[in-house]
């Protein structure tokens, strides 16, 4: 491993900052403009999102599942094992639904999305594009970041979903509260607000997890070892970007909201 | 492959800045550096409508990157390219889309799509520019016969070989009849007798539409083939330019460090009297 003094090392990472902002903004604004690759944007969505289903749907579920066993315990105390679904509707919809969607599917496509940029610029196919005319940020960046930030939205209200009902088995089946109160209670903890929060936060995180991992992957150098590193700083950096971002949309909703 | 159209022989007709006969690429004073090495140095050199243009020198002296500066790919630190007349140095990328659609480019490991068919992968430019299936899929089999390998239409990158692929990618190249052909080291790492075939088609291309090319090799083999070949379009087949006759139109530049050592005709290259292209040559 080589070392480099500060000054280039700090140069650098202003020079990364400079070109992932670059590249956010062309992906975010070349929809406005043609050509537009709608089939592609559809391909995306389908792998995106619907082929997240499946780890989204088991992760909501079981994490509701678990939340309701956890919450019933200090509830306990309290004599509120009733409230149980309001805790669990309440921490799903406005915390665990959307920062968890946001991971698994970070953890899933951030990662694919950087391998498959990766290669295709350690194999010059990115160049390749460029000389057949076609910008690769539009072709390939800009499909993805649409499709992210449109089936995520969705994804996290799955995860809502299946996460109320896994809850509700666990608050029925081995708690014995009854199924109906569960979810009264669960709708009526609800307000405009936390739903609101909750399905905002996803669409930062689309954008995360698409231009992190699209940055990574159009960045990479160095063979099949650099695809690798790509792909795991995509992981890295957008998990991380999601827990900060989702602190900050947090404080956000709660300075407009006021819960 | 078809006969030489206007869209592919007089290109300097509607090269719009550019007028009848101008240069086709005009290289001057091009220097770049990567991190603190110079790659190309004060490098000017012009290549003329219907010239092809044999690019040697040994491994690491940027021609790769001398292809694509050509190309708008990169951008040199100084000097200017022209390039159908437009500086491409200065032009916007939305620009230079443009300007690409008339240039073909063979990569060095071909470079094709690997999640597209052999088909869809020659078609991708007529598939970006909206023509009809029906007319692309004939235009993609009439390219894939002019580099023979019509029968691999269906196959993936994959399950071809390292010849198969550089036919691919010459078939991609051509597919829209480019006004130039940038051809990087379109033989390198292939055994001598899948390079001739390459060679064979390089040189199909050149005396059947005449269309303006650059090409990299360091295979001095391929280099003087290139020159002293001709295609015969009655026998289908290269053959030997008669009493030792060479190409008018193939014309070599010589790097070396990233400084231009020789641009001239291939008589003048071989009775050169530089020590170091001697040696080289040698």
């Amino acid at each position: 491993m080589s070392f480099v003094s500060p000054e280039i090392f700090a140069k650098q990472k202003v020079a990364a900052v400079q070109d992932y902002s670059v590249l956010a903004l062309h992906a975010v604004t070349n929809l406005f403009s043609g050509p537009r690759y709608w089939a592609d944007i559809i391909t995306q969505m389908d792998s995106i999102g619907f082929g997240s289903l499946p780890i989204i749907v088991l992760t909501g579920f079981f994490t509701g599942c678990v939340l309701a066993l956890q919450s019933a315990t200090s509830l306990q105390e309290f004599g509120a094992v009733s409230m149980t679904g309001n805790l669990v509707s309440l921490s799903m919809v406005k915390e665990l639904g959307p920062v968890l969607t946001g991971l698994m599917v970070s953890g899933r496509n951030a990662s694919g999305m950087a391998s498959e940029l990766g290669s295709m610029k350690v194999t010059e196919q990115l160049d390749a594009m460029r000389a057949l005319g076609t910008d690769p940020v539009r072709k390939l960046v800009t499909p993805r970041l649409y499709a992210t930030i449109f089936m995520l939205f969705f994804l996290t209200i799955l995860a809502d979903a299946f996460g109320i009902a896994g809850g509700a088995l666990v608050s029925v089946a081995l708690l014995g509260l009854n199924g109906s109160s569960y979810f009264h209670n669960s709708y009526q903890a609800l307000v405009y607000a936390d739903v609101v929060q909750g399905l905002t936060k996803p669409l930062f995180f689309g954008f995360i997890i698409a231009t992190v991992g699209c940055y990574f992957g159009m960045t990479t150098k160095g063979g099949t070892q650099g695809v690798g590193r790509s792909t795991t700083q995509a992981v890295v950096v957008s998990s991380v970007f999601i827990i900060i971002v989702d602190l900050l949309v947090t404080r956000s909703m709660i300075g407009i909201f006021g819960r | 492959m078809p006969e030489a159209t206007p869209n592919s022989m007089p290109h300097q007709l509607h090269t719009g800045a550019a007028t009848f006969d101008a240069p086709v690429v005009v290289f001057k004073d091009v220097s770049i550096t990567f991190d603190v090495k110079p790659v190309l140095q004060d490098l000017s050199f012009t290549v003329h409508p219907g010239e092809t243009r044999i690019i040697l020198g040994p491994a690491g002296c940027g021609k790769s990157v001398l292809m694509k500066l050509a190309n708008g790919l990169m951008r040199p630190d100084s000097g200017s390219i022209h390039v159908f007349g437009q500086d491409v140095t200065r032009m916007r990328e939305t620009d230079l889309y443009k300007l690409r659609s008339r240039i073909g480019m063979v990569f060095q490991e071909s470079a094709l799509f690997d999640s597209l068919s052999v088909e869809d992968n020659v078609a991708y430019r007529l598939h970006e520019e909206h023509v009809p299936e029906a007319e692309a899929h004939d235009r993609v089999l009439e390219a894939l016969k002019f580099v023979e390998l019509d029968q691999a239409i269906a196959k993936f990158p994959s399950e071809l070989s390292g010849g198969m692929r550089r036919r691919v990618s010459i078939a991609r190249a051509i597919i829209t009849k480019p006004d130039l052909i940038l051809y990087d080291s379109p033989t390198a790492g292939l055994d001598p007798i899948t390079s001739t075939t390459i060679v064979e088609l390089v040189i199909k291309q050149r005396d059947v539409t005449h269309t303006t090319s650059l090409l990299i090799t360091h295979r001095l083999q391929d280099a003087f083939t290139l020159a002293m070949n001709r295609f015969n379009q009655s026998t289908g087949k290269m053959e030997r330019i008669p009493n030792g006759g060479i190409d008018d139109s193939t014309k070599f530049l010589v790097l070396n460090e990233g400084k231009v050592v020789f641009d001239g005709t291939t008589m003048e290259l071989v009775h050169t009297s530089d020590p170091w292209l001697k040696d080289y040559l040698g």
